[in-house]
């Protein structure tokens, strides 16, 4: 029962990062339509950037932290103006690649600039333990677990109460109607990408302690990630953090009670199982075209 | 220039629209007949893959170019089709038994693929597919009794009806050539027919593919039965060329490397395939080259530009550094994919075609003639 509760905690700390890079996922996708196979690969750089900010420059953790976001979120502005705006409007096919193509190039530019060891960020949360009874918990997963729910709240609130996130929601309903209705849907789909790629920022920094950073991070947690969006239906925040957490949790079991093998492979099995009997994701909207 | 005039619907679905295309695909074809007799073992060894890669390039293009499907798990169909031959090479299992086995195998598989397909679309589908080939490439490196784990397998020469064909004989050559010659022939019949002209129905609309009476469902499964066979058939190919295989051989970069075959050829013709085969396959020479030759070219260039022999020393270490980076591949890959989704979404072939056109209609050329519409309507969310 212990094994079982220690496992728990730690999926659920281990999910929290895959909702928070599905979380992005999601952002980019209930505004755009656009689904940013780069999302991993914008939190490897984050994690990059804030060893840079704290490992190399000395800053104290949380002006780094800060320092990282701001900078990723310039980022993502950046990306967005050079390569999905341009094709914004086309087949899904083409942005698809796009970010593919994208997320290539920034995986060989960090592994040439930062190299390919693992990087540590020293974060304030890396030693200690919490004890309840014989139970004991890290203060580094705990302290994903409380980020995640607090960047879900903001976002959640950010969506449904300002006019912002109005927009945004106009705008991925349809993109044309939103920009005649005076919505600057150019300057709203810029800041989505900033948004996202801050929130994958935090992904990455929260995860320094638990998984070192590395150029290929990014590639096999956005794999982990997909599934996590997926599960929880493309285009809902609470279904990303949701799919993120059940991800997590699968996976750590199966790691535990299975055998060897199975850890990487039940996640996906999951999902095809969702899919099959559910194919728009437990949380997704059932959407059909009238002719 | 040459006006086709078209004047019933066998003029449309002819296989060779003019004679035009009988006599330079006829000199293509003789050219690369000769080829084994003239070209160095190393250039020959880069066609063999190029046939492989491009036969792998059409089925997938029958799949995501023509039905619409986009898939990112066709390594894995490769990987089926590879690991089928060494295992009945086991049993000693003569070749033309087993080329027929992996490919029905490989088909048989993607069907089953196909039937969960069915309900999905767009970025589902991408998703599953690639779930599907992550699932594969752990089965691989677990199921130790058929597959020998990650230690990889060894391919054993291929023989064929009892004369032994090494991996760069042209004889082997000669056998993945004409695997992508019937290939492509076979397509383009495939495109004429019945089955080919509901494929590229359900692409253009699903919806309107349906309730013109094209029965979505089968021909969904069709296509990707299809695209996998042929997949597997080039998956034995491929195992005998590289003569080892192992599970990290059949990545999602594998899979990836293919979509970029389709989509850096262009993907609404075969043509493409082709031309995207012989640019990945390139991608290699081009970095040794970079490694090797173009340091010092640069450097020459530089010195007869006046620069001192101190200077033109800096230039080339810094440009040998430069080339010896780690990841410069795919850095390559991704930009090269970035800069033709964004500027040349119908790939080399599309160019082509420009550059053709443009010379025929040479004074009234009109620029926006291959202009893509922006689509701000339509959300791919409702289906």
């Amino acid at each position: 029962m212990l094994d079982f509760v220690q496992q728990l905690v730690s999926g659920v700390a281990l999910g929290c990062v895959y909702g928070l890079i599905a979380l992005g996922f999601v952002l980019v996708y209930k505004a755009t339509e656009v689904v940013n196979f780069a999302q991993g690969d914008l939190m490897m750089l984050g994690g990059f950037f804030a060893f840079t900010f704290i490992g190399m420059m000395g800053l104290n953790y949380w002006v780094g932290f800060a320092g990282a976001v701001a900078a990723m979120a310039l980022f993502g502005m950046l990306a967005e103006r050079l390569v999905v705006r341009p094709i914004l409007g086309y087949p899904q096919f083409s942005i698809i690649m796009a970010t593919i193509g994208l997320g290539y190039f920034l995986r060989s530019i960090a592994g040439m600039i930062w190299g390919t060891d693992d990087l540590k960020i020293e974060t304030p949360f890396s030693q200690g333990v919490l004890r309840i009874g014989s139970l004991v918990l890290a203060y580094d997963k705990l302290s994903v677990i409380a980020a995640t729910m607090i960047l879900c709240t903001l976002l959640y609130l950010f969506f449904n109460k300002t006019t912002l996130g109005t927009a945004m929601r106009a705008s991925s309903e349809n993109m044309l109607a939103a920009y005649y209705m005076g919505i600057p849907v150019k300057r709203v789909v810029s800041i989505v990408w900033a948004i996202s790629a801050a929130v994958a920022t935090c992904a990455g920094v929260l995860l320094a302690p638990i998984t070192f950073i590395h150029s290929n991070v990014g590639l096999v947690l956005g794999l982990k990630a997909f599934p996590a969006a997926v599960l929880g239906g493309f285009g809902s925040i609470p279904g990303a953090v949701v799919g993120g957490v059940m991800i997590g949790v699968i996976e750590s079991m199966a790691g535990f009670y299975l055998p060897e093998g199975w850890k990487d492979v039940a996640p996906y099995l999951v999902l095809l199982a969702v899919l099959l009997l559910k194919p728009e994701g437990l949380f997704g909207r059932h959407v059909r075209k009238k002719v | 220039m040459r006006f086709l005039f078209k004047t019933d619907y066998e003029d449309d679905i002819k296989l060779f629209p003019h004679s035009g295309y009988v006599i330079s695909y006829g000199v293509l074809l003789a050219l690369l007949l000769i080829a084994p007799f003239v070209l160095s073992s190393y250039v020959m060894s880069q066609l063999v893959f190029v046939c492989i890669y491009a036969t792998v390039g059409v089925a997938l293009l029958i799949l995501t170019g023509f039905t619409g499907q986009a898939s990112l798990g066709h390594a894995a169909f490769l990987a089926i089709g590879a690991y089928t031959a060494a295992y009945l090479q086991r049993y000693n299992v003569p070749f033309p038994v087993y080329f027929l086995a992996a490919g029905i195998l490989t088909g048989i598989i993607g069907a089953m693929v196909g039937f969960p397909a069915l309900r999905l679309t767009g970025i589902y589908l991408v998703i599953a597919t690639i779930s599907f080939a992550l699932i594969v490439e752990e089965i691989l490196a677990r199921w130790e009794s058929v597959t020998n784990g990650n230690e990889g397998m060894r391919v054993k020469t291929l023989s064929l009806l009892g004369v032994t064909v090494p991996r760069d004989s042209p004889t082997f050559y000669f056998l993945c050539l004409s695997v992508l010659v019937l290939t492509i022939v076979g397509t383009l019949n495939l495109l004429r027919s019945p089955t080919g002209r509901a494929f590229v129905a359900i692409r253009d609309s699903e919806t309107a593919a349906r309730s013109m009476g094209v029965n979505v469902a089968l021909y969904k499964v069709k296509s990707f039965a299809i695209s996998a066979a042929i997949t597997g058939f080039s998956g034995v190919l491929f195992a005998h060329k590289l003569s080892f295989i192992s599970p990290e051989m059949f990545t999602l970069q594998l899979s990836i490397e293919f979509i970029i075959v389709i989509l850096i050829g262009g993907t609404f013709s075969l043509h493409g395939a082709v031309l995207g085969a012989i640019f990945i396959v390139m991608i290699d020479p081009f970095l040794t080259y970079l490694k090797d030759d173009m340091p010092g070219t640069i450097a020459g260039i530089a010195a007869t530009f006046g620069a001192g022999p101190a200077t033109a020393g800096n230039i080339q270490s810094s440009v040998a550094a430069f080339a010896s980076l780690n990841g410069l591949k795919g850095a390559i890959y991704g930009i090269v994919i970035v800069l033709f989704v964004l500027f040349e979404p119908l790939g080399l072939y599309g160019r082509w075609l420009k550059i053709k056109l443009f010379f025929q209609l040479f004074p009234l050329y009109k620029r926006a003639t291959f202009k893509r519409q922006k689509i701000y309507v339509k959300s791919e969310r409702n289906r």
